[in-house]
């Protein structure tokens, strides 16, 4: 009997379409697989066995009264927590939205539904996205499944660690400076951020509005594609949507050709400075591409020396103002101070922020708070708005040189948990890679290319491509994608040693 | 310009409506010192005739047409709060009688 939990997506969906299984049984083996692992991964929130059921059911149904569904029908998935789902609760990885059960859904939540994807559950992040190891929750820390003792990445580490340890086929993620590609690489799986605007932010809890972009979290380039195309497009309750046309991704996964295609290695990004494991088979992939036809060439991006400092002040900026309405009034928690008889409304609001968020939620508000502040807005935001410029003018440059840009997705391999816990800018510094293309608002994806020699854990590939040309990442994925596959003789999740012998597998 | 005070991120905090205990105070006056020593460097690009990005997109308002269309009911939107009186939000009283 196939064990469809470790199937893909694609696999699935051809499956129940053509009667070999029903969305029924997917489903029920996918919340099988998540009762026998997650107390060990702690990949999800929240589990909706009864809804992911009931709409499994509809989705039979469907197929049994002879209807034509979408290409993803009956293919259960994960949403990050961040995302707001109507009836099923959401809390952004915080105390301060503990128990909140949304009235109305997302924008990309309704998409999946009227796709016909069963919501598995809610999954784990840092605190309002806001962390790059998932230890930043409020409700504990998700663990990488090829080691326990590590950290998925954050801050939607437990969207990648469902896919990662087959509790979910797919999983939706957002990405505000990597946190969709960061816990891709460290998690072995496929993670995209498609063009700022491509999918609506509609019914997303805003971390920092001008950089977040929710997209795909899979273990094939291909998934990736297909959830893109359910996800995306234009929505008219977004202002920031863009009004045109999902780029043909599916076509691109399916085609995966890069012979002629023009490959830029970013100088100030190619392995320098990573771990020496990461570096080789940045360069080992490279070859790849090569081997496959493609031109190398080298393209200088020297603005991006200065992404990682502007980042953290545009951040916690938008951040600080996005945070603010939950203040005991509006949203959220409310907290009387200790030891106050009639507190005045300042006296609740600073209780409550204090007693709902947790360190690294405040750290940025004050910083946010300080770099907006009278005297400091010019030297700190304006100026990162300036290197963001710069930034935007460098990808244009570059992308006149190169069809694509590719860079290793993360300096590391996934550390302990724990190990930065207590020092943030040693937390920061695993965004160097990813955060640029938010800046400048392009697409990016990190696939898997191999495990690091000195620690046998996985290491991520990035692909970055100009604005609305999200098709391209598609394609160089999926042909390196294809170059890989044959070099292991399968997935490279079949090598996780600390899902081996786990109940279940 | 980069050295940030344990009063400055007192202050700071205060504008920013989070209570913080001496102990957390320490920790993040430390901790922010730091931050703040780093991301002052943006400073170091010479950048005086740069316009200013704000956002990835060149935002434009967006309008529709001023009819009406389904919504929440008041129930559904009622449901999540934490106190609710004769269809409507019930919140404390924050101001005195005076």
């Amino acid at each position: 009997m196939t064990d469809y939990t470790r199937s893909t997506a694609a696999e699935i969906a051809a499956a129940i379409a053509s009667g070999e299984t029903t969305s029924v049984a997917v489903t029920q083996a996918h919340l099988d697989r998540i009762a026998s692992v997650d107390s060990a991964v702690h990949a999800f929130l929240e589990v909706d066995a009864e809804g992911a059921l009931a709409a499994a059911r509809a989705v039979d149904d469907a197929f049994a009264a002879g209807q034509s569904l979408g290409p993803l029908a009956g293919v259960p998935i994960a949403v990050k927590d961040v995302v707001v789902t109507k009836g099923l609760t959401t809390t952004a990885g915080s105390k301060i939205l503990q128990g909140w059960v949304p009235p109305y859904d997302a924008t990309l939540v309704t998409r999946l539904r009227a796709a016909g994807m069963p919501i598995l559950g809610k999954t784990n992040m840092d605190e309002f996205a806001m962390g790059s190891s998932t230890e930043h929750s409020a409700y504990g820390p998700t663990h990488n499944p090829w080691d326990l003792e590590r950290i998925p990445g954050g801050s939607g580490g437990g969207s990648s660690a469902a896919v990662a340890a087959f509790e979910a086929p797919l999983a939706i993620g957002t990405d505000t400076g990597g946190s969709i590609r960061q816990p891709a690489a460290v998690t072995g799986t496929v993670g995209t951020k498609p063009t700022y605007g491509g999918v609506s932010r509609y019914g997303l809890i805003a971390l920092a509005s001008s950089l977040d972009q929710a997209g795909p979290c899979t273990r094939s380039v291909l998934d990736a594609a297909l959830l893109h195309a359910v996800i995306g497009g234009h929505d008219v309750m977004d202002s920031t949507s863009i009004d045109a046309p999902v780029p043909p991704v599916v076509e691109a996964a399916t085609r995966a050709d890069v012979s002629g295609m023009k490959i830029g290695v970013i100088k100030e990004i190619s392995g320098e400075g990573f771990q020496p494991g990461i570096k080789k088979l940045f360069d080992q992939s490279v070859q790849l591409l090569v081997d496959r036809g493609a031109e190398v060439v080298e393209v200088s991006c020297p603005s991006f020396e200065k992404g990682l400092a502007a980042y953290y002040l545009i951040l916690p900026s938008e951040a600080s103002s996005n945070l603010a309405k939950f203040d005991a009034m509006r949203y959220g928690l409310r907290v009387g101070p200790e030891g106050v008889d009639s507190p005045s409304a300042e006296q609740v609001m600073a209780a409550t922020r204090d007693a709902g968020f947790g360190d690294e939620v405040k750290r940025r508000i004050i910083l946010g708070t300080y770099a907006l502040s009278a005297g400091y807005y010019d030297a700190y935001y304006g100026q990162a708005q300036k290197v963001r410029t710069l930034i935007a003018r460098d990808f244009e440059r570059a992308f006149e040189q190169a069809d694509v840009l590719v860079t290793p997705t993360a300096p590391t391999t996934a550390f302990k948990l724990g190990e930065k816990l207590d020092d943030p800018m040693a937390m920061y510094l695993n965004d160097v890679a990813t955060i640029p293309a938010n800046l400048a608002g392009v697409p990016g994806m990190s696939l898997p290319n191999g495990l690091a020699d000195e620690d046998g854990l996985p290491s991520g590939f990035q692909i970055l491509a100009p604005a609305a040309k999200d098709e391209r990442l598609y394609e160089v994925g999926a042909a390196l994608e294809a170059a890989l596959l044959a070099q292991w003789g399968g997935p490279i999740l079949d090598k996780a040693p600390a899902l081996a012998g786990k109940a279940g597998m | 310009m980069s050295a940030l005070s344990r009063d400055e991120v007192a202050h700071v905090a205060m504008l920013a409506r989070i209570q913080l205990s001496d102990a957390e105070l320490d920790k993040l006056a430390a901790q922010l010192d730091q931050i703040v020593g780093f991301v002052a460097t943006v400073g170091e690009i010479a950048a005086d005739d740069i316009p200013p990005m704000s956002h990835p997109l060149p935002l434009v308002n967006v309008t529709r047409a001023d009819e009406v269309r389904p919504s929440l009911t008041a129930d559904a939107a009622l449901a999540a709060a934490p106190h609710a009186q004769a269809g409507r939000f019930a919140v404390p009283r924050i101001l005195d009688e005076e």
